[in-house]
């Protein structure tokens, strides 16, 4: 389970400091689906990146199980992130010079597994998402929501214990967002794994099982 | 993976790889032509040096110039009242004398040819003596003595003195009393006597005989010689003739040619070295010791030890002499070596900083890339190596490429046959060594210094001043294919590659993944 207590995150913008995040103390248990809402700038994507670690703390701890992540060196944070965590983006975040299998493909380019096992695993992600037929073609020949069902393949390839999606459904549109969320949703509960998704598509939030909101840096449950 | 991921990332982004392979094949191009085009001049410089020096010479040793000293002055002629033959008022006379050059000659002693062939690392060597055969013929005023250069006697003169006539002019000189004016020649030719035992280093390797035979080791001490073609045929000499060399009649027994093409040999004369020892007054003296090293490893060793043991001696290699080339070649290796040399050098420097500065720029480019692929678990090694091995990718096409145009290049430049002229100044390193002078002349002192100035004492008549030898020559320029250009090629495409993915890894491993992505989403 993640567990942060009094997380601060302060960081330079453009000359200024930014109080991303402010005395954060939060709880979130395996296994629980959270929706993390919010306005522009409030500092959700701040909170998704200490999560995933992706970045630490100005202040504060963050522990993932018994592990305090906020002092582990970046050699430990590249392990977590490669084996516990898949992250979905906003913007699929998909390399574009790769096809579908290629790009599942290379989220296991550090296990020590065979390439034939690779590509099996990689063709049983892509078939989890609904993508067999789509494995060969390259992300600009694929549609918004089909791109994003390649980067939850790449995410969900390593068997992580957690899936911390950024805005998911942002760049599509109202049944895509939906099949994708049922998409997201069935591998929750059919994998057990903690999912975090940042969004400020209420319809999205109702479908957590809790719903958390962050205003300038400070966070609070949803009533 | 890595290899779809590369090839994928290049292929993709096919305009940056042509961009950063152009900038190095442009390079690599220029540098292995430059490469080939300096050793093509520098193969051209020892076919010019091989044509005055001999093929196989790998170095010469010649006695360092010294100032000559009062004793050593000027040589003259001297003629007094019983000299010649007279007649109505004016006497002729006729005397010929063989000599060494100015005040005399300066020559080392025989037993520095025998510390050479001594020496470690020395397959053979030969030694010559390069002498002037001055012939002073004509009629002078009865008791009119000439003792040249000095203060005349004879009267009213008109011409100075103290100077040398050019050859093959008369100077008319009045008597006393206005009869019976004089009027003289001055004749000269190269002489060199040369060991005709030894005939695989030195002069004798650098002639054929065209016509009659050459001189061999059965003639040695013989009053025998063998005459340049060019100097036989302007002195109306041919074989089976005869020429009076320091007074004594020689049989021509042959002519001989440059083994080369449009250049002329070291000497007008060639005799047995100890003749002309004997007859120059030199005996057990030596201008030039030519050396044959055993192998191109050795010149530089052997070239020290020479240096240290004959320390009266200048101890001269190719590489010496090279700088000794003049004409269009010359032009050619300072552009080979000046400009050549420093558009290279910049070139590939601009290509380094363009595959550099775009590997930055695609670095920067794929920020989002390489947070997602940091996110989803990537170190930092892994990216940075995924960057270098592009960017050799990159280099080493590029490098290829260069490589095939620098062979075009090559082969365009040998099928145009490119030719270079160029001359080589024997004089300016071979005491003694002088050359007949040419038609109409030059007085002693006037001589155009050709080659290196340092080297080239001014002769006053009586010495004999020298006039260096500047064998010109077309050479046609062969720019050769080397494999190690080419190993230098790859190598320096390598390092452009392995610097410019260095740089961009170097970047992208510095890139912090949350950053990365904060700057996309």
């Amino acid at each position: 389970m993640y567990e942060l207590s009094n997380v601060s995150k302060t960081y330079k913008q453009r000359n200024k400091l930014v109080n991303a995040l402010q005395n954060v103390d939060l709880q979130i248990a395996d296994g629980q689906m959270v929706a993390i809402q919010g306005p522009t700038g409030g500092g959700k994507s701040t909170l998704l990146q200490l999560l995933g670690a992706l970045d630490r703390p100005s202040s504060g701890t963050i522990t993932m199980g018994d592990v305090d992540i906020s002092s582990l060196p970046d050699s430990k944070l590249v392990e977590i992130r490669s084996h516990k965590i898949g992250f979905v983006f906003q913007t699929f975040n998909l390399i574009p010079t790769l096809n579908a299998l290629e790009n599942v493909e290379i989220a296991l380019q550090g296990e020590k597994i065979s390439s034939s096992e690779r590509i099996e695993r990689a063709e049983a992600a892509l078939a989890s998402v609904g993508l067999s037929d789509r494995t060969r073609h390259l992300p600009g020949e694929l549609s918004g929501g089909q791109q994003q069902r390649v980067a939850i393949a790449r995410a969900l390839v390593k068997n992580p214990e957690i899936l911390l999606a950024d805005e998911p459904t942002g760049n599509l549109d109202e049944q895509t967002r939906d099949d994708i969320m049922d998409l997201l949703e069935g591998l929750w509960r059919e994998k057990g794994l903690t999912l975090v998704v940042v969004t400020h598509d209420s319809a999205i939030a109702k479908r957590a099982q809790r719903r958390l909101v962050i205003k300038a840096g400070k966070i609070k449950e949803a009533s | 993976m890595f290899l779809t991921y590369l090839r994928r990332e290049l292929f993709g982004r096919r305009k940056q790889t042509a961009i950063i392979a152009a900038g190095m094949a442009l390079a690599i191009g220029l540098v292995i032509i430059v490469n080939a085009f300096s050793q093509g001049v520098q193969s051209a410089q020892s076919r010019v040096l091989e044509s005055v020096y001999g093929v196989g010479t790998d170095m010469t040793v010649t006695l360092t110039p010294v100032a000559p000293s009062a004793a050593s002055g000027p040589q003259s002629f001297g003629f007094d009242r019983n000299s010649g033959t007279s007649a109505s008022g004016t006497q002729k006379v006729s005397q010929s004398r063989l000599t060494g050059g100015m005040g005399g000659g300066q020559f080392m002693p025989s037993s520095d040819l025998t510390t050479v062939e001594k020496a470690t690392g020395v397959k053979g060597a030969a030694g010559t003596l390069a002498l002037q055969n001055i012939t002073f013929s004509g009629q002078i005023p009865q008791a009119f003595q000439v003792p040249l250069p000095g203060t005349g006697t004879g009267g009213a003169g008109s011409g100075p003195f103290g100077q040398v006539p050019q050859p093959g002019t008369k100077l008319n000189r009045g008597g006393t009393n206005g009869n019976g004016g004089s009027s003289f020649n001055v004749d000269r030719f190269s002489v060199l006597g040369v060991d005709l035992a030894k005939t695989a280093v030195g002069p004798l390797s650098a002639i054929t005989v065209s016509n009659g035979v050459g001189l061999t080791s059965a003639d040695t001490g013989t009053y025998k010689a063998v005459l340049d073609s060019n100097y036989a045929t302007s002195a109306k000499l041919s074989t089976g003739g005869s020429i009076n060399i320091g007074g004594q009649d020689f049989s021509i027994v042959g002519l001989v040619t440059p083994s080369t093409s449009d250049s002329s040999s070291a000497s007008d004369a060639y005799i047995s070295l100890d003749v002309a020892q004997k007859l120059s007054g030199n005996t057990d003296k030596l201008s030039t010791v030519y050396v044959q090293a055993n192998s191109n490893k050795d010149i530089a060793n052997v070239k020290a030890s020479l240096a240290t043991v004959l320390t009266a001696d200048t101890v001269k290699t190719q590489s010496d002499l090279a700088s000794t080339v003049s004409g269009s070649l010359a032009s050619a290796s300072s552009l080979v070596s000046g400009l050549g040399y420093w558009l290279s050098i910049a070139v590939l420097i601009a290509a380094f900083l363009i595959a550099i500065l775009f590997t930055i720029s695609g670095v920067s480019r794929r920020t989002r890339e390489f947070g997602t692929l940091k996110a989803i678990g990537w170190k930092n090694r892994r990216i940075t190596a995924q960057v270098l091995g592009e960017s050799f990718v990159q280099s080493m096409l590029g490098g290829l490429i260069g490589i095939g145009i620098g062979l075009v290049g090559i082969f365009a430049i040998n099928r145009d046959n490119l030719t270079l002229q160029g001359s080589a100044s024997a004089g300016s390193l071979f005491g003694g060594f002088g050359r007949r002078a040419a038609a109409g002349g030059a007085n002693a002192n006037g001589f155009p210094p050709v080659g290196d100035p340092a080297n080239l004492p001014q002769g006053a008549f009586g010495g004999g001043g020298r006039r260096p030898v500047a064998t010109v020559q077309t050479i046609t320029m062969h720019l050769p294919v080397a494999l190690n250009v080419i190993l230098f090629a790859v190598v320096l495409s390598i390092v452009g590659g392995l610097l410019a993915g260095a740089f961009g890894g170097w970047r992208a491993s510095r890139l912090s993944p949350a950053a990365a992505l904060r700057s996309v989403n």
